[in-house]
């Protein structure tokens, strides 16, 4: 692979790996140097080797189509994604002030609303948000916090610097396959955490359970803890197996699920057991036909009443998204000064707010350089990427913009960082890509070492999505000052 | 503490790994028996397809009644629901769904196994790697089924896969058990009988893999009558009826207000102490085989009432 890595060029770009100059960066240079010696023959056999593994691990997302779900087969580039451990923590501090932040923030909104009194955020975004629940007012969730679980989109720009694209506060995925790919990667190339200080990511599923079992209601050693899932058609279905599987708790469904005096059961052969904390992956709208979507046979009738009254613990509580709103992003700098009386330790993307008349006139004078999102979409759908769009779709985007400004942000073309991706047998060409930390907190606050990677695998993409062609990566957060092995 | 319907996906999940192993097996040594009978005796692959009551299924599909249409209806067709491929893809869709309650490298061993019969079935299905192909498959099962032995907590999870396995395993013996009987009962009065008598009945022990533990636990030779106590009264042959209806009495016990199906178990039981010994009054044999299998069908209704209903009305009788 010697000249492969000889011939790449990392380009404009931010590239995780290799400097400009074409030298491997400090963290990367082990990985690097073994790659090089590895021959054509001996990468193509590895890169095989992983995708075998992953159909053994059964390792799949599901894709919905017009002729239905398919199981496609998880995505995977065995060259590792390399951050230094000095920058990481540095990451990790600023992801957790943001979510305590948040949190707090949340946990205001639903009671005395202080933030939009002191005149920080305008009234009407909230009264306009379609995450904020009513239902929610003046509930208090334990330890103030309502979302548990939160996966933070992180992208970096030229000067290597990382930025948050996104907080994910609703039900984020993707932790399974960080762990996945690092039991992959171990299978495959073995003989790389010989020569590396890696961090484990295999703490994960044990701390998501202490912060799932400390929300229980009910004072016992061991609570009942229970991931509820919409069930099998799920693009997330594995994940959602995977983790009960790991933390060692019950994989429900709404059916499985009942609620009596207010308190939620589970259908086992004994007959009822009580539930104590429910790690839901289910959308707010779906979760209780009592209260929201009547015609949701994902969810459990009185749900709502039984969590309202303090008898079980749902993670993320519902409302929790009302700070996932791409609007209340672009005030998330000034929630962390409001609340912390800190500067935030990781920067925003630089964010248009539409309903701005000011700046509404800049975002439609300049469509072809901008990305438009809606508010309150995910999964990358409903976007505009500027440069790479038709006039039509201009126009399109331009109308919706107009009809409903409150509903759209935009943001300048970020240029995402690079890193070398093996294309077709032993091609090294570099491949924009992000990186999705998970971050808990209940009483404490934890930070997974690194996160999942995602990859765009087109050439030029910027669209890392599983469900549009994303690939992924290991991420390797290495410590350089460590003594070597 | 085990959730009703995870319950009923694992005993599904020892209902159809058991599944495909019999009936790889039962396949795999058919050819042999064909090769070691007379001529005179005309046996054929269709023999098969009325030992697993599956007549009517087969013939909306199929208009010739030959070893490659059966085999394929037995091994690859998947609108077969009893086919190995259809079993296989149950079982793996079973443990999919039940990850969270058992070993791990279940998933990954079923995974190997749906994709090496994917990618063999073409092959396997004709007659020159049809043994190894079948062979390849029944290891498969055997190494799941060793894993579970060697890994399970034996805990509520561990119950509900021995009440399939051995239901399943009770089930299939009545059949082959069966199966041999009409093979008997076709054969015409002449020099050859009682060599070709010998041959079926060593068929129907090879079929369950009875023939060494046969051999080593009756110390006589192949004999209608004897095959017949081994088969239906052994304790110890881990696919006699018995032995099965011992290890699913245990199990029940070993789960919440057993009573309902261990009382419908042990009347099976108690029944087999009546059974017919005479093979050749094909008859009354097959009779008592037929009824057999309605009772362990009934067992599995019982099973499910009992312990997979997710009616709450129900639900709330038994716990209180």
């Amino acid at each position: 692979m010697k000249d492969n890595w000889k011939d790449y060029k990392a380009g404009e770009h931010y590239d995780e790996l290799i400097t400009e100059k074409g030298g491997s960066r400090m963290p990367a240079r082990a990985v690097v140097s073994y790659l090089k010696s590895l021959s054509p023959q001996d990468v193509a056999a590895r890169k095989l080797a992983a995708e075998s593994a992953i159909k053994d691990m059964g390792v799949s997302f599901t894709v919905y189509t017009e002729e239905g779900n398919i199981d496609r087969v998880w995505p995977f580039d065995i060259i590792p994604r390399v951050i230094a451990k000095k920058q990481w923590d540095a990451a990790s501090r600023g992801l957790e002030q943001r979510l305590q932040a948040l949190n707090m923030f949340i946990d205001d909104l639903y009671h005395d609303q202080k933030i939009i009194k002191d005149g920080i955020i305008p009234e009407f975004v909230l009264k306009q948000s379609k995450n904020y629940l009513k239902e929610c007012e003046g509930v208090s969730p334990r330890f103030g916090v309502w979302a548990h679980i939160c996966g933070t989109d992180l992208v970096r720009d030229k000067d290597g610097q990382f930025y948050v694209l996104e907080d994910n506060l609703r039900v984020p995925s993707g932790v399974s396959y960080m762990l996945e790919n690092r039991s992959i990667m171990k299978r495959v190339l073995p003989e790389l955490f010989e020569k590396t200080d890696i961090a484990s990511v295999s703490a994960y599923p044990s701390k998501l359970y202490e912060t799932l079992a400390s929300l229980s209601p009910r004072r016992v050693n061991s609570p009942v803890v229970v991931v509820l899932t919409p069930g099998i058609y799920n693009s997330a279905y594995f994940e959602h197996a995977f983790l009960a599987q790991q933390m060692g708790a019950e994989l429900v469904e709404g059916n499985d699920l009942l609620v009596k005096d207010d308190c939620v059961f589970m259908k086992t052969i004994d007959g009822l057991t009580r539930v104590d904390v429910i790690y839901r992956r289910i959308d707010d709208e779906f979760l209780d036909p009592e209260v929201f979507n009547p015609k949701s046979v994902l969810g459990v009738r009185g749900l709502m009443r039984a969590w309202k009254a303090g008898n079980v613990a749902l993670a993320n509580a519902p409302g929790a998204g009302v700070a996932d709103d791409k609007v209340v992003y672009a005030y998330v700098p000034d929630v962390i000064r409001y609340y912390l009386d800190q500067e935030p330790l990781i920067p925003n993307v630089e964010t248009f707010l539409c309903y701005d008349d000011k700046q509404r006139e800049y975002v439609l004078a300049n469509l072809d350089k901008l990305v438009v999102k809606p508010a309150n979409e995910s999964g990358g759908y409903g976007m505009l990427i500027g440069p790479h769009s038709s006039k039509k779709e201009r126009q399109h985007f331009a109308e919706l913009i107009q009809k409903n400004p409150r509903n759209y942000i935009a943001q300048p073309t970020l240029s995402l960082s690079t890193a070398p991706t093996l294309i077709g047998q032993d091609s090294l060409e570099p491949r924009h890509l992000d990186l999705r930390p998970f971050i808990l907190q209940a009483k404490d606050t934890y930070v997974t070492t690194g996160g999942l990677t995602r990859v765009a695998m087109k050439k030029g993409s910027l669209v890392v999505n599983s469900s549009q062609g994303g690939g992924s990566k290991d991420t390797w957060i290495v410590d350089t000052e460590a003594k070597s092995k | 503490m085990m959730l009703s319907k995870v319950a009923e996906r694992v005993y599904w999940t020892a209902r159809y790994l058991e599944r495909v192993e019999s009936t790889a097996r039962l396949v795999s040594i058919y050819d042999q028996l064909l090769f070691d009978l007379p001529r005179s005796v005309q046996l054929s692959w269709y023999n098969l397809i009325t030992i697993n009551s599956l007549q009517t299924d087969f013939d909306e599909r199929y208009k010739v009644r030959d070893e490659r249409n059966v085999v394929k209806f037995l091994i690859g067709d998947e609108s077969n629901i009893s086919s190995v491929v259809s079993s296989l893809k149950a079982a793996r869709e079973n443990i999919r769904t039940t990850r969270d309650v058992i070993p791990q490298e279940t998933w990954e061993f079923i995974n190997e196994l749906s994709l090496f019969v994917q990618d063999n079935l073409k092959q396997g299905i004709n007659r020159s790697k049809r043994y190894e192909f079948l062979g390849e498959i029944i290891k498969s099962c055997q190494q799941i089924l060793g894993m579970l032995y060697g890994n399970m907590p034996h805990d509520e999870v561990w119950s509900f896969l021995r009440l399939g396995r051995n239901l399943e395993r009770a089930d299939m013996t009545t059949r082959i058990l069966d199966a041999g009987v009409s093979v008997i009962a076709q054969m015409q009065e002449d020099d050859s009988v009682y060599n070709s008598r010998q041959i079926a009945l060593g068929n129907v022990l090879r079929s369950l893999n009875a023939d060494q533990a046969y051999r080593r636990l009756m110390r006589l030779s192949v004999n209608g009558p004897a095959v017949v106590e081994f088969l239906l009264g052994h304790k110890a042959f881990p696919r006699s009826i018995t032995h099965c209806l011992n290890s699913m009495i245990h199990a029940a016990e070993q789960l919440p207000n057993p009573k309902p199906v261990r009382d419908h178990l042990l009347g099976i039981h108690k029944g087999l102490e009546t059974k017919p010994t005479e093979v050749d009054e094909t008859e009354v044999f097959s009779d008592f085989l037929n009824n057999l299998q309605i009772q362990f069908a009934e067992a599995n209704n019982l099973i499910a009432q009992h312990w997979f209903s997710t009616d709450v009305e129900q639900i709330d009788y038994q716990a209180s």
